[in-house]
């Protein structure tokens, strides 16, 4: 099924989750924080939330700023 | 030196850091510890998701450091709005650096916008530091709404100038009921000096460290430039004199008696 | 936080101890400073800052006139009621006094308003004692609506309200508030207030805070001097000046300079101050806060106001009456204290504009507030 992850298209199997999304795109689940369709998810809920089609995510971390 | 003390919470150091535009986390890391800040600042970006970079946060000691999330990059108060529940939500403590800056080119703070984050950010239970324009109106209405510092800029973020904004930095610092924190523009040492100098609580410094040819260096010079001018401050500044010009008594009546 | 938790953090005691060790070079450093703080307030209000009054007068003159031109504002008193439950031990119309009690009808309220009216007023203060049952916010409410027409500002002198009080005065067109804290030394308060409601220290002390958030636009406060000792009296009269000029920064804020004198009525002031301490006191308020209206009322000489106005005063009172009716009446009353200057509105302005400034009869119109009705 098709989802977008920050601004682009990706194609992900049915029955993922959003830990084993992160875990596919090699980020640590405590550096980084999920929106999905503008909703903050509880970082509780990565290893439960299945992903369904055409889910818009969009996975922030930290940089430097001033 | 005099502890800072903000929102209840108090601090050793007056110098605040952020952690933008170093050359590398090396640099970063020389410089906030040679600056002896307790308070850094961050931003939040997208992760690159084909490139996904080092984490800087890996380079920041969290028990030394208070981690001061800003807002940066967003154009109103919505997105700031967002960007500050995001890092909430990314284990930060509920401190926000709010600044909102729809002008990309001197990147210059948006009153009218900040002012709405705030009131929300506030009842959401945030402890709000907002980045604003020299502006001694704005100012009391942000305190007024609950924030628990307010960030004059001295000169456009990046400029290095200096305390451009003096006289309205000075109004400030008289009526402010919260810590003034003189935020940008601030490019050398003597510059953060001549804020503490006239007042303000604390200063935040970001590019001068970063862009030094020795940001460890710099890093230290600040540190020095800070405690002076707070102590100055303290000491109470002899002011230049200006001479009364020779006119009528005023006080004479009370000696003809 | 409230003037409260500022004030408890001193001690009385301490504070004269410090002002009074106060050097020249300590006054010297004050004068040359842009800002006073604490300490410099402290340094201007000691004995040591005596032989600097005329460096602090021209200073405090040049920021007068930088900041308010060389304009003075009039204002009258007018006395709606002397009926009191207080036992304020210096004042004449205390309850134990023997005066004949006195509140005004509304129909008297408006004819002693149109004599002031007639004058030239356009700047009221209505003053009352404090008697709950003959006096409440419903009189005060309806005497402002009533006299409203005539005037352009209406401030209140009374006793202290809730800010549901103050909000009522607010809708009523009312848009001052002058209380003074008398005292601010407690253990003093409590022995010159034995009984009555003005009794409670802390709730008068709080009193121009909540007029501020009932939104009143000028906020006047003050001490009477001659109860307590004037430095720190007016020491902690500055602070509190500060305080509400940073809290509640859209109103104007005020300090009057009442004074007692000794050979007036059967109390004696334990604390007399003289004209060169008065002096003193007006030039350091004004370098202290460098906007704040300084009242000066008609308990002062004709000759001492005039040498006095161009210290920092920036409001005065001309040709009052201190009885309820005394505007409209021909014989004299009981009077709350002895006016000594006695010229009248016209004679005050002519020697306003004799010694070069514009008596202003009004600054203010409740016309263009989105309240006014």
């Amino acid at each position: 099924m098709l989802i977008q992850v920050n601004g682009k298209p990706k194609e992900v199997a049915s029955g993922t989750t959003i830990e084993a999304l992160l875990q596919q795109l090699q980020l640590n689940v405590h550096q980084v924080v999920v929106e999905r369709n503008t909703m903050i998810v509880n970082k509780q809920c990565y290893a439960d939330d299945l992903l369904v089609e055409g889910d818009i995510l969009e996975i922030v971390h930290f940089v430097g700023g001033g | 030196m005099d502890k800072l003390v903000i929102a209840g919470r108090e601090f050793n150091s007056r110098l605040m850091v952020g952690t933008g535009k170093f050359s590398s986390n090396a640099a970063m890391v020389a410089a906030m510890e040679a600056s002896g800040a307790d308070i850094v600042t961050v931003a939040l970006r997208r992760v690159d998701i084909d490139n996904p970079a080092d984490d800087m946060l890996a380079h920041i000691d969290r028990e030394r450091y208070l981690l001061l999330p800003n807002t940066s990059g967003a154009r109103d108060a919505e997105e700031a709005i967002r960007l500050a529940r995001l890092a909430r939500a990314a284990g930060c403590e509920p401190w926000v650096k709010l600044e909102v800056t729809p002008d990309p080119y001197y990147l210059l703070p948006d009153p009218i916008e900040t002012l709405k984050a705030a009131e929300v950010l506030v009842k959401e239970g945030f402890i709000v530091l907002p980045y604003i324009n020299a502006d001694p109106v704005l100012a009391k209405h942000l305190q007024e709404a609950g924030t628990a510092t307010v960030m004059p800029l001295g000169a456009p973020i990046g400029t290095n100038k200096g305390v451009r904004t003096r006289d309205s930095i000075a109004i400030i610092i008289e009526q402010a009921i919260v810590p003034v924190v003189v935020d940008a523009g601030l490019g050398a040492p003597s510059h953060a000096a001549e804020a503490m100098e006239m007042g303000a609580d604390a200063v935040l410094v970001n590019t001068a460290l970063a862009v030094a040819e020795n940001p460890g260096k710099m890093g230290a010079a600040f540190k020095k430039g800070v405690e002076a001018g707070r102590e100055a401050y303290l000491a109470g500044l002899g002011a230049q004199s200006d001479r009364a010009e020779a006119s009528s008594p005023l006080t004479g009546f009370l000696h003809n008696d | 936080m409230s003037f409260l938790d500022i004030i408890n953090q001193y001690d009385p005691q301490q504070v004269l101890a410090e002002i009074e060790a106060c050097t020249s070079a300590d006054v010297e450093r004050a004068l040359n400073s842009d800002r006073l703080g604490p300490k410099g307030l402290q340094a201007l209000l000691s004995p040591a800052a005596e032989p600097f009054l005329e460096q602090m007068a021209q200073k405090a003159h040049a920021i007068t006139q930088r900041r308010f031109g060389k304009t003075i504002l009039l204002y009258a008193p007018l006395y709606v009621s002397n009926e009191c439950t207080n036992g304020c031990v210096y004042c004449g119309f205390n309850a134990t006094n023997k005066v004949p009690r006195k509140t005004l009808s509304l129909d008297e309220v408006e004819q002693e308003a149109r004599a002031i009216h007639a004058q030239g007023f356009r700047h009221i203060l209505l003053v009352t004692g404090e008697s709950p049952k003959k006096v409440d916010n419903a009189y005060l409410a309806a005497v402002a609506e009533r006299i409203k027409p005539y005037f352009s500002s209406i401030s209140i002198e009374v006793y202290p309200m809730e800010t549901k009080g103050y909000q009522q005065m607010v809708a009523a067109g009312v848009d001052g508030l002058t209380i003074y804290q008398e005292t601010y030394n407690r253990e003093l308060y409590a022995e010159l207030h034995p009984f009555g409601q003005k009794r409670d220290y802390d709730f008068r002390l709080l009193t121009p805070e909540r007029g501020g958030a009932a939104g009143l636009r000028r906020i006047g406060i003050g001490f009477l001097q001659g109860l307590g000792n004037f430095r720190t009296e007016a020491f902690f009269t500055g602070l509190h000046a500060l305080f509400l000029a940073k809290h509640f920064w859209r109103s104007l804020i005020s300090v009057s300079f009442p004074r007692m004198r000794p050979a007036e009525g059967c109390f004696q002031p334990p604390n007399p101050v003289t004209d060169p301490q008065l002096a003193q006191l007006i030039c350091t308020m004004r370098l202290l806060v460098h906007d704040a209206g300084l009242v000066l009322s008609t308990r002062e000489s004709a000759v001492l106001r005039d040498h006095l106005l161009p210290l920092g005063i920036t409001q005065i009172s001309a040709g009052s009456c201190t009885s309820p009716g005394g505007y409209s009446e021909t014989e004299k009353s009981t009077e709350q204290f002895v006016i000594d200057d006695d010229r009248t509105p016209a004679e005050v302005e002519q020697m306003l504009r004799n010694k070069g400034y514009d008596p202003v009869w009004k600054d203010w119109d409740e016309a263009f507030l989105h309240k006014a009705g």
